[in-house]
C-alpha cells in the first residue's frame, strides 16, 4: 500500500552550457508514492516557484513513456532504479522514506547540457538523417500487400522499431555509444524488402555520422541493453556490425 | 581501407580479428607447453628444430607480435576515445547498471597482462628464441630446464597464476565480444557463443596454470 | 453574419475529389523552388505534410517546440489506424468506411470532406508501408487487421500497442530525408507565438527560440497550422503535458474562424486520477471493454467501505454488484460507445457510488474473463495493458479489478477550414487534429491517425498548390515588414506583462483552477446553467490569472513558466469559447452531451432541424463577445438516424 515519504534531493543544476554546474540539496515532506517521479518534480519546482526561485528545468512530454523526452540519471540508473520503464513512469513506491536521490543530466560529450537537466539530443536526429528512412517519396507506392513479409520478420522489425530515441543508452554507456539507437534502426529496416535496397548506404553513412558527432566505440559491456525502457536487444548491434561490414567488404 | 582506422566499427573490427588471432596463438602455446608435463626432450626437440631460427618461425614471430602491437594499440587509441567521449563532466553517482566486471575493465585487465609480458617475454623468449637468433651470449637451447629453475621460484608461478587469472576475465569478455563484434551474433547465438567463449578462455587459462603448477610441484617430465 | 464557403466541389460524392484534382492549379517545379511553407507543428499531420512538400520541391520550414520532430504526441496513439482496404474481404469499402465515420460522428461533419478521407485512407496504408513501417503481420506475410468500436468490419492496421509511434517515426523519417536532402529546414525547441498577414493573407509567424528566449521572425508564402488539439484546456487529459491550443487560438485572434470548440471527447478507459499532484491521465487501450466488465457497488454503504480501504472489491458477491452499462444498454454491454460509457461512469460517481480513494472510479473486472478464457489467452491479449495499468497503480489486474475513469482525450473541435484545409485566411491552412474537419462530433477509434496523415500526405499537398499557383509571382517576403514589426511588439508586450504581474500564484495552480472549472461546468454533462457557471468563474479566473499570476526568471532566457502561462492564457480563452458554443448548441451529439436535451431514457438528442450546422466563431477583440457564423450541414448522401444502444 502507498504511503506518504520524506526526501532528500541532490539535484544538479547549471544554467548553460558554458557556466560551471554543481549540485543543489533540497527536501520534500509528504511525497505519496503514488506519485510518479516526474510528479514528485512538480511539486519541487511548485515550492521553488513559490518561494519565488527558478524551477529545475528538465525534459518531459507525454509522460506515458513513449516520447523518449524524459531523461534524468537517477541514483546511477538512467530512468532510475525501476526496470522497463523511463522516468515519467517510474514511481515514487520505488524509494523509501529517509531516501536522498541524486538527479543527474545524461551525460555524454555527444550531448551537451543545455540547462539544469536538459540535454541536447540533436545528435540523434542528425544520425537518422544521414539515412535512418526507406528514400520513397509520397504517393506511387505499390499496394500495401504487394510484397508478403515473413511474420518473423516483421516482429523483428518491430522488436527494434520500439526504440523510443530517449538516449539511455548513451546515458548508461562507459564509452558514451550510440550503437544501440543506430543498430536498431538499421536492424529494423535491415530486415524488411522494403529497407534492402539502400541497407548498404545506410548501415555506412549512419555509422559515418554516429562517429563523426563524437560518440564513443562500443566495447559490448552491453549497459545500454539492460537500461534500455524499451528491451532493445544488443545483438541488433552484431546485426549493424554485419550490415556495416558486409557493406564495406562486399562492395 | 582507411575505414580500418575511421570508422568505429572498423576499428573494433581490427581489435577483435587481432584479438582472436592472440586467442589461436595462446591455443596454440598452450598446447605446446603442455609436452612439459609428458617429457622435457620432446618439448626441448619442437622449441629447438621445429621452431628454432627457421624462417617460418621467425615470421611467425613478427606475425605474432605485429598482432599484439595492432591489439595494443588499438586498445589505447580507443579507449582515448571513449574517454572524450564520455564527456568532460563525468556523474556524481557510481552507475548501478549490473554488467559484467570484466566488460568494463577491458584496458586495465589488458595493461596488467601486458606488463606480465614483459616479464614473460624477458624470462622465456629472449633467452630462447631471440639470443639465438641475434647470436646474442648465454642462448639457452636446454628450454625445459629454464623452465624448470623459472617456476621453481615461488613469485614467479604466484604472478603467473594472477596473469592467467585476468587473462581469463579478458579472454571471457573478449571471445564474444569479438565473435559480436564480426557481427556473428544474434539471439539464439548469444548465450551459445558466450559459453564456448568461456569453455575456450577456460581451457586456455587451466592449460597454463596448470604446467606451471606441476612443473613447480615436480608432477612434470612424467614420462621421463 | 459572415457567409461560410466551404468550397465543396460538385458532383458525385465519389467524384468529387478525383474532379477537384483533375482541375486545380498546380504550381511547376521550378517555381516550387521559389516558394516557402511554414509548416508549424510535427505530429503525424505536421510532419507528413513537411516532408511531402519538401519532396515536391517547395522551401519548407518546419517547427516544433520540443527537442526532436519525433516526440510529437501523435506518438502516444496505441490503438490503429482505419483504412477502406478489405482484405479481410468482409464486406469493407471506402462508402462503409465514410458511412460509419459520418454516423460516428453524430452527423455533424461534412459528407464531402468524410468520403475523401476514406478514399485516401488505403494509400496511407500503401505509403507506410512502403516506408518501412512494421505492421503486423499474419503467418502468410500479409497485413493483420483489428476490429474496433463504431465498425462491423475489420478494418484496423495495427503496430503491436504502439500504431501512432510507427506512424510517426515513418512521417519522421521521410521527413528526416526531406532535412537531409535540404528541402526542410528544421526548427526545434522553438514555439510559434503569433501569426504575421500582410494585406490579409498569411505571411509568416513570431516563434520564441524556448533555450535562448529570443523572439525570431519567419516569413512564407504559405503557413500551416499542425499543432493538435487542445485538450489540456482540461488541465488534466490524456495529452502531453506540453501539448497545447495556442498555435491554433492566435490564427482565431488573426481572423480565423475556430469551429465547433465544444466539442471534446473524453475516453472512458483511463487509469483514474490518484491525488492532487496528479500531472497527466493515462489512456488504456479501449479494446480492454471487449472482454472487461465494468460496475461498482450495488449499495452506497460498500462503495464508502471500499473507499475508505475497509472492504476489497473482491469481497463483493456477483449480487452485490451493478453492472450497470449492461443493466442500461442490454444490447451493447460494455461496448457502447466512448460517449455513452463516460457519461454513465461520471452517473455513477456523482451519485457516490464511486470507487478508489477519490471516489473517481469504476471496476473494470477480467474476473469473469480469465475464468472464461483462461488467464494465458487474457494475458496474451492485454498483457501490456495490465503491465502497465500495474507499474501505475501497483495493483494486480488478474487478482483485482482494474479501476478506470473518462477524461478528456481529443478534440473535434478546431480551426475553421473549407475543403482545401484553408482557413477562411487566405494562405493560412490547418491540418490534424487542429482543425476541425472530418470527425462531426465525435471521432471513432483509430481515426485520428488516419485523418492526420490523409491530409499530410495526401490532401494538403494537393490543395495548397490551388492558392500556391497564384503566389509564384509573389517574391520572397523580409522580415522587416511592419506587419513583423506589430506582431513581435504584440508579443513583447504581452510578455513583458505576464512577467511584471508579480503574483504569488505558480502557473500549474491557475491551470488546475480552470481544470477544475472545465471539467465540472463544461465537462461530460453540460447544462444552460452549469455553463453560465463557467463562463462566470472563467472571467474570474482570467482576473486572477492577470493580478495573481508569478514567473520567476527572465523573459530572455530559456523559461518554462513563461511558456507555460502564454499557453495558459490562450487556455483560459479557449475555455470561455467553449462555453459560449456549448451554450449555443441546445442539443446533445457526439461528446456533447447537454442534460436539457436526452431522450426519456436519458440518451443524447440530436436536433437536426435547429442545429445542424458548423459554429464557426470569429473574434472581435479583447472583451467583446465573438460573433457566431453559421456554416449549414447539408446531407445529402446519407439519411440521419438517431442513434440506439439498447436493441
Amino acid at each position: 500500500m502507498d504511503k506518504n515519504i520524506n526526501i532528500k534531493l541532490r539535484i544538479w543544476r547549471q544554467r548553460s552550457p558554458k557556466e560551471k554546474g554543481h549540485f543543489e540539496n533540497y527536501e520534500l515532506q509528504n511525497i505519496s508514492q503514488g506519485s510518479s517521479f516526474l510528479e514528485m518534480m512538480d511539486i519541487l519546482n511548485e515550492k521553488l516557484v513559490n518561494e519565488g526561485k527558478e524551477p529545475v528545468v528538465f525534459d518531459h512530454d507525454c509522460r506515458e513513456g513513449i516520447c523518449g523526452m524524459c531523461s534524468l540519471y537517477i541514483n546511477g540508473h538512467p530512468h532510475g532504479p525501476d526496470e522497463d520503464v523511463t522516468t515519467c513512469q517510474l514511481h515514487m513506491r520505488k524509494f523509501d522514506d529517509g531516501d536522498t536521490i541524486t538527479v543527474e543530466p545524461w551525460r555524454s560529450a555527444a550531448f551537451p547540457i543545455i540547462r539544469d537537466l536538459m540535454v541536447d539530443r540533436t545528435a540523434f536526429d542528425k544520425i537518422i538523417q544521414a539515412g535512418g528512412y526507406v528514400s520513397v517519396n509520397t504517393g506511387g507506392t505499390p499496394d500495401a500487400n504487394a510484397i508478403p513479409i515473413p511474420k518473423k520478420n516483421a516482429d523483428a522489425a518491430m522488436d527494434a522499431a520500439a526504440c523510443i530515441g530517449c538516449g539511455a543508452c548513451v546515458a548508461a554507456c562507459k564509452n558514451g555509444s550510440a550503437m544501440l539507437f543506430v543498430s536498431a534502426k538499421v536492424t529494423q529496416f535491415a530486415q524488411l524488402p522494403q529497407g534492402k535496397p539502400e541497407a548498404a548506404r545506410r548501415a555506412k553513412s549512419m555509422v559515418a555520422k554516429m562517429d563523426e558527432l563524437g560518440f564513443g566505440n562500443c566495447t559490448n559491456t552491453g549497459a545500454c541493453e539492460v537500461e534500455c525502457p524499451k528491451n532493445i536487444s544488443i545483438t541488433n548491434i552484431a546485426r549493424l556490425n554485419h550490415e556495416f561490414l558486409k557493406a564495406k567488404i562486399g562492395s | 581501407m582507411s575505414w580500418l582506422i575511421k570508422s568505429s566499427i572498423g576499428r573494433k573490427f581490427v581489435q577483435s580479428i587481432s584479438g582472436l588471432f592472440m586467442i589461436l596463438f595462446l591455443l596454440f602455446h598452450m598446447s605446446m607447453n603442455l609436452v612439459l608435463i609428458f617429457n622435457y626432450e620432446t618439448y626441448d626437440f619442437i622449441a629447438n628444430e621445429i621452431l628454432g631460427a627457421n624462417w617460418w618461425a621467425i615470421v611467425g614471430t613478427g606475425v605474432i607480435a605485429l598482432g599484439f602491437v595492432v591489439h595494443i594499440i588499438y586498445a589505447i587509441y580507443l579507449t582515448l576515445q571513449n574517454k572524450k567521449a564520455r564527456g568532460v563532466n563525468r556523474y556524481a553517482s557510481s552507475s548501478k547498471t549490473p554488467v559484467a566486471w570484466s566488460s568494463k575493465n577491458m584496458f586495465v585487465l589488458g595493461l596488467f597482462i601486458l606488463i606480465f609480458l614483459f616479464l614473460h617475454l624477458y624470462q622465456f623468449w629472449y633467452q630462447m628464441q631471440f639470443k639465438e637468433l641475434f647470436h646474442i651470449e648465454g642462448a639457452r637451447p636446454d628450454g625445459a630446464q629454464l623452465v624448470v629453475e623459472m617456476f621453481s621460484q615461488v613469485w614467479v608461478v604466484i604472478l603467473y597464476v594472477f596473469a592467467f587469472v585476468a587473462l581469463w576475465f579478458h579472454l571471457t569478455h573478449g571471445f564474444w565480444s569479438a565473435i559480436h563484434t564480426v557481427g556473428w551474433n544474434n539471439t539464439v547465438w548469444m548465450k551459445r557463443i558466450k559459453v564456448v567463449g568461456n569453455i575456450i578462455s577456460t581451457l586456455i587459462c587451466l592449460g597454463f596454470v596448470v604446467v606451471a603448477l606441476a612443473v613447480h610441484f615436480g608432477f612434470s617430465n612424467i614420462l621421463g | 453574419m459572415n457567409k461560410i464557403n466551404s468550397k465543396i466541389p460538385a458532383g458525385p460524392l465519389e467524384n468529387k475529389w478525383s474532379n477537384y484534382k483533375d482541375h486545380q492549379k498546380l504550381v511547376n517545379p521550378a517555381n516550387k523552388r521559389r516558394l516557402d511553407i511554414i509548416v508549424v507543428g510535427t505530429g503525424l499531420a505536421g510532419a507528413s505534410a513537411a516532408a511531402s512538400l519538401g519532396e515536391m520541391g517547395f522551401n519548407v520550414l518546419n517547427f516544433c517546440i520540443q527537442d526532436s520532430p519525433r516526440r510529437a504526441h501523435s506518438i502516444a496513439a496505441q490503438g490503429g489506424i482505419n483504412a477502406a482496404k478489405n482484405y479481410q474481404n468482409d464486406g469493407d469499402s471506402v462508402y462503409r468506411l465514410f458511412y460509419d465515420t459520418i454516423k460516428g460522428g453524430d452527423y455533424r461533419a461534412r459528407e464531402a470532406n468524410v468520403y475523401r478521407l476514406a478514399e485516401v485512407s488505403n494509400s496511407i496504408i500503401d505509403q507506410c508501408v512502403a516506408q518501412g513501417v512494421p505492421f503486423a503481420r499474419e503467418y502468410g506475410g500479409l497485413l493483420d487487421n483489428r476490429s474496433f468500436g463504431g465498425a462491423q468490419v475489420s478494418r484496423t492496421f495495427y503496430a503491436r500497442g504502439q500504431t501512432g509511434q510507427q506512424l510517426l517515426l515513418g512521417a519522421y523519417s521521410a521527413l528526416m530525408r526531406a532535412v537531409h536532402n535540404k528541402h526542410v529546414t528544421l526548427y526545434t525547441r522553438h514555439e510559434m507565438l503569433d501569426l504575421v498577414m500582410i494585406d490579409g493573407r498569411a505571411r509568416g509567424i513570431i516563434a520564441r527560440d524556448l533555450v535562448t528566449g529570443k523572439l525570431e521572425r519567419f516569413s512564407a508564402h504559405a503557413v500551416v497550422i499542425a499543432t493538435g488539439g487542445y485538450g489540456n484546456t482540461f488541465f488534466l487529459s490524456t495529452n502531453a503535458m506540453t501539448s497545447n491550443g495556442s498555435a491554433a487560438w492566435q490564427c482565431y485572434r488573426k481572423g480565423a474562424y475556430f469551429a465547433n470548440p465544444c466539442m471534446a471527447q473524453i475516453h472512458p478507459t483511463c487509469i483514474p486520477v490518484h491525488g492532487e499532484f496528479q500531472s497527466k491521465l493515462t489512456l488504456m487501450s479501449e479494446s480492454l471493454r471487449n472482454d472487461g466488465r465494468i460496475w461498482v457497488p450495488k449499495k452506497l454503504e460498500d462503495a464508502k467501505a471500499i473507499r475508505e480501504g475497509k472492504l476489497k472489491p473482491t469481497q463483493l458477491k456477483e449480487e452485490e454488484r451493478d453492472y450497470y452499462l449492461e443493466r442500461r444498454y442490454p444490447a451493447f454491454g460494455n461496448l457502447v460507445p466512448r460517449d455513452v460509457a463516460s457519461r454513465a461512469a461520471k452517473e455513477r460517481c456523482d451519485a457516490g457510488y464511486g470507487v478508489g480513494t477519490t471516489g473517481l472510479a469504476v471496476y473494470l473486472d477480467f474476473k469473469e474473463a480469465i475464468e472464461r478464457l483462461g488467464r494465458d489467452v487474457v494475458e496474451d491479449k492485454y498483457g501490456n495493458l495490465f503491465q502497465m495499468y500495474e507499474k501505475i497503480v501497483d495493483e494486480n489486474p488478474y487478482e483485482t479489478p482494474m479501476m478506470i475513469f473518462p477524461a478528456t482525450h481529443y478534440t473535434m473541435g478546431g480551426i475553421w477550414v473549407d475543403y482545401e484545409l484553408m482557413t477562411n485566411i487566405p494562405g493560412l491552412f490547418a491540418i490534424g487534429e487542429a482543425n476541425f474537419s472530418d470527425h462531426g462530433a465525435n471521432r471513432l477509434g483509430a481515426s485520428a491517425l488516419m485523418q492526420g496523415l490523409a491530409d499530410g500526405y495526401f490532401v494538403l499537398p494537393y490543395t495548397i498548390q490551388n492558392y500556391l499557383a497564384d503566389q509564384i509571382q509573389v517574391p520572397r517576403f523580409k522580415t522587416d515588414h511592419p506587419e513583423f514589426d506589430a506582431a513581435e511588439k504584440g508579443i513583447k508586450d504581452r510578455i513583458n506583462k505576464l512577467m511584471n504581474i508579480k503574483g504569488t500564484h505558480s502557473v500549474d495552480h491557475i491551470h488546475k483552477e480552470l481544470g477544475h472549472i472545465m471539467w465540472e461546468y463544461v465537462g461530460m454533462g453540460r447544462s444552460k446553467e452549469s455553463l453560465e457557471t463557467a463562463i462566470e468563474k472563467l472571467k474570474q479566473l482570467k482576473k486572477d490569472f492577470l493580478t495573481n499570476l508569478r514567473i520567476p526568471g527572465n523573459k530572455e532566457d530559456m523559461n518554462v513558466e513563461l511558456e507555460k502561462a502564454l499557453r495558459l492564457q490562450d487556455f483560459i480563452e479557449i475555455g470561455e469559447l467553449m462555453a459560449h458554443d456549448a451554450l449555443d448548441r441546445e442539443e446533445s451529439c457526439g461528446g456533447h452531451f447537454r442534460i436539457e436535451h436526452q431522450t426519456p431514457e436519458g440518451e443524447a438528442l440530436r436536433d437536426d432541424e435547429n442545429f445542424s450546422y458548423v459554429s464557426c466563431w470569429e473574434y472581435q477583440g479583447e472583451d467583446k463577445a465573438p460573433v457566431m457564423n453559421k456554416e449549414p450541414l447539408e446531407y445529402e448522401f446519407v439519411v440521419r438516424q438517431q442513434r440506439n444502444y439498447k436493441s
